[in-house]
């Protein structure tokens, strides 16, 4: 689990998005598109899953990449070539479901764009119509277009403010698509939850199988703890051995919006707790 | 053995930390017997001819022999003795149901005053971790490869039966750490996670190779394990699933299963929040949902993290609690409130979702049920609510399909848990399981009993073909 590889694709307005590869050969010999690992940075550190984006089997390979907004992803974005992570434990979770033959639409935003990577490339090795919706706030904030765009087989970007591509968010490019004369058989999406939850409510109306790829808070992530269950269908589900993929029209999102606010507070808490230790000013 | 005629000295005395101290910190609740107070226990031993303290010890310890050692203060040869048959002395001397086992059965329990074999176990064991000489890792070349997943009690148990029998024995442990439940789920003041540890390094220095973050299942199968070599398997994996109530507001935030607010506790050290990162919140008013030792568990934690109040609510009475009646006890003195014959009905929960309360109707007992306990009987119309910031559901655990449900061919009972025959063998040939992951929830020496008989099991399985 030692780092071999950094770097950044982005470090503008706060927002530092990080590229790391790490030596993990028994996962990245197992890993498919969709899966997590769970790591911590130091003993005293949590536990947090990161989705696999890339992995390179032959070199023992694995590839994440991440926002640092969190105190673990701060931490995690301290980390140089030749340090190690204290735990790094996986692949996790299913992997997502592959079609055939099926006119797929992949819907990326934010740091999302990074985890549809793995998703959109196994689509098109299967053989699928690959189109690829990436949003963003601004230019600067997207990613990967030049990646998720060779494994498409159209690519149609979106911003907030127009400053690349179409002016607007990912529902309004998917919307045009869908009034499109080609049927539609699956959308994958990735993304903050309140577009996730968007995009399942654009699906909705057509039935159109819509799966969201979520992460919600989580420990062990073998199914023992229970913390990250969220509702789908009515029922309790464990986001990290049930999922990380589920139906967008069957997830209860406000329970999940909720949820995901549970430690709000000591998220602060340890945020601050970080920036005394530094002597620097809290965030 | 007659009872004895003259008078016999008193009972070795053991020393509790103070009550302020129990209700603030983590500390373990007990300090067990310092040396003089050891030796004046074992003396009091009659050595009876017919033992019944070791027939009464599930791992078959030779009781009378370590207890022996300890009145002639030879304490190395006593911790060797215990070594013979159980590999987590500190373990077990803290957290046995001695009173069920060993000292049920010492003649002094008659009196009330059995001889305190589990306090002088896990005083040999605090003596060895301090002065004991360490085990020399094996030097001989190994034998065939063995699997051994989940190092919990059962696993590390097994895994150092079958080093001892010269196989190469690689022990596979999903999380970052060795332990299992003694280290996510027994809370810290009943079980120092700093002897968890010493006691799986002990295993590891004789000779176990134990990879942690290794989930079998995921990282590996069974079939990759094979195909690399591997000649036989132990299945340690635990019980594992939180079992939830399925009422309305569960998803609430302030509600734990009791697996996820003890291992955040426990295992990653959430009391100790922000020098460690893992948050654990409370509040004032705490909800235990159960009636067993893990909810124990997590009240007493509860309690220590700062909340005001905690009350454990529980279906049955206190006759039907299956928790061991020293920890009822423990509980009760730090003032924990416990109230029976009520059933959950609803989590109440506040416009952000926050845990405001919970409705409950009361119960009355009925009929025997299939566990021979008179069963719960809720009593419509006896609805009422209970204020709470927090509520912890401990009220069992499920099979975790993770692992299982990658295995062909393994049978499983009814409720899920891995079918075993004579000797804890599975339905497959080279495949054997203990622990929980076998019977459900129970406790650390039935599954370390479990896991030395597998692991006679798998050594003549090895050396036989059968």
């Amino acid at each position: 689990m030692r780092i071999i590889e950094k770097n950044t694709l982005n470090d503008t307005q706060g927002m530092r998005l990080t590229r790391m590869r790490f030596e993990a050969p028994a996962i990245a010999r197992k890993a498919l598109p969709g899966q997590f690992i769970l790591l911590m940075v130091h003993e005293k550190g949590e536990r947090i899953p990161l989705t696999i984006v890339e992995t390179d089997a032959a070199a023992g390979t694995l590839t994440l990449i991440f926002q640092e907004v969190g105190h673990t992803t701060k931490l995690l974005g301290k980390k140089n070539v030749g340090d190690s992570l204290y735990s790094l434990v996986g692949p996790l979770g299913h992997p997502s479901e592959i079609p055939r033959n099926e006119r797929v639409i992949l819907v990326g935003g934010g740091v999302g764009i990074a985890e549809i990577l793995p998703v959109a490339r196994a689509v098109k090795a299967a053989g699928n119509h690959v189109v690829s919706v990436l949003g963003a706030r601004t230019k600067d904030l997207l990613l990967l277009t030049r990646e998720v765009g060779e494994t498409s087989d159209r690519l149609l970007i979106c911003t907030d403010d127009g400053s690349a591509g179409e002016k607007g968010l990912v529902t309004d490019v998917l919307k045009k698509l869908l009034a499109e004369p080609e049927p539609t058989h699956r959308i994958f999406c990735v993304g903050p939850v309140p577009m996730m939850r968007a995009v399942s409510e654009t699906t909705r109306p057509s039935g159109i199988k819509t799966i969201v790829c979520l992460n919600t808070i989580m420990m062990d992530g073998t199914g023992m703890c229970g913390g990250c269950r969220l509702i789908e269908g009515g029922k309790a589900r464990f986001c990290c051995v049930d999922g990380p993929d589920f139906d967008g029209h069957a997830v209860d999102f406000a329970d999940l919006v909720q949820r995901q606010r549970r430690f709000r507070e000591e998220e602060m808490k340890s945020l601050d707790h970080a920036c005394r230790l530094e002597g620097t000013a809290a965030p | 053995m007659s009872t004895p005629s003259r008078p016999r000295p008193e009972p070795g005395r053991i020393h509790k930390i103070s009550m302020d101290e129990r209700k603030t910190s983590f500390t373990e609740v007990s300090r067990g017997f310092p040396p003089e107070e050891a030796v004046k226990e074992a003396a009091r031993c009659l050595q009876c001819k017919n033992a019944p303290c070791s027939k009464g010890c599930p791992a078959g310890i030779d009781v009378r022999e370590f207890v022996r050692f300890i009145r002639e203060q030879n304490f190395q040869s006593s911790i060797d003795k215990i070594r013979e048959s159980n590999s987590l002395p500190g373990v077990c001397g803290r957290v046995c149901p001695q009173e069920e086992q060993c000292q049920k059965a010492c003649v002094f329990n008659a009196k009330k005053i059995p001889i305190q074999i589990g306090y002088l176990e896990r005083f040999v064991a605090d003596w060895e971790l301090a002065h004991g000489k360490r085990q020399p890792a094996r030097s001989a070349a190994p034998k065939e490869k063995v699997a051994v997943i989940g190092a919990g009690p059962a696993g590390l148990t097994c895994a150092a039966d079958l080093v001892r029998e010269g196989f190469d024995v690689h022990l596979f442990e999903a999380l970052h750490v060795a332990g299992g439940v003694l280290m996510y789920g027994i809370p810290e003041f009943r079980l120092p996670k700093d002897i968890v540890k010493k006691e799986a390094d002990y295993i590891g220095s004789m000779g176990v190779k134990i990879e942690t973050d290794a989930v079998v299942g995921r990282t590996y199968t069974i079939d990759e394990l094979r195909r690399d070599g591997y000649k036989a398997f132990f299945i340690g994996v635990g019980a594992g699933l939180p079992i939830l109530l399925n009422i309305p507001g569960e998803n609430a935030n302030g509600v734990y299963s009791a697996n996820e607010f003890l291992t955040r506790v426990n295992l990653m050290k959430g009391y100790r929040f922000p020098e460690y990162d893992t948050p654990v919140r409370v509040g004032k008013r705490v909800g235990v949902l159960g009636g067993g030792n893990v909810a124990l568990d997590c009240a007493r934690s509860a309690l220590r993290l700062g909340a005001e109040s905690v009350t454990l609510l529980y279906r049955r009475t206190r006759d039907e609690m299956p928790a061991r009646q020293e920890e009822i006890e423990n509980t009760e003195e730090e003032g924990i409130h416990l109230q029976f014959l009520v059933t959950p009905r609803e989590i109440l929960s506040d416009d952000k979702g926050n845990v405001r309360g919970l409705r409950l109707l009361k119960n009355v007992l009925g009929e025997p049920d299939a566990s021979g306990r008179r069963s719960p009987v809720p009593q419509p119309g006896t609805d009422f609510e209970l204020p709470l910031d927090t509520v912890i559901v401990a009220v069992g655990t499920a099979v975790n399909p993770l692992l299982l449900s990658t295995m062909e061919g393994l049978e499983r009972t009814k409720k899920g848990y891995i079918k075993v025959g004579e000797d804890m063998r599975t339905s497959l040939p080279d495949v054997f399981a203990g622990g929980d992951i076998v019977s459900g929830s129970a406790t650390v020496i039935l599954a370390i009993q479990q896991a030395r008989t597998a692991a006679r099991a798998i050594t003549h399985y090895l050396r036989n073909g059968k």
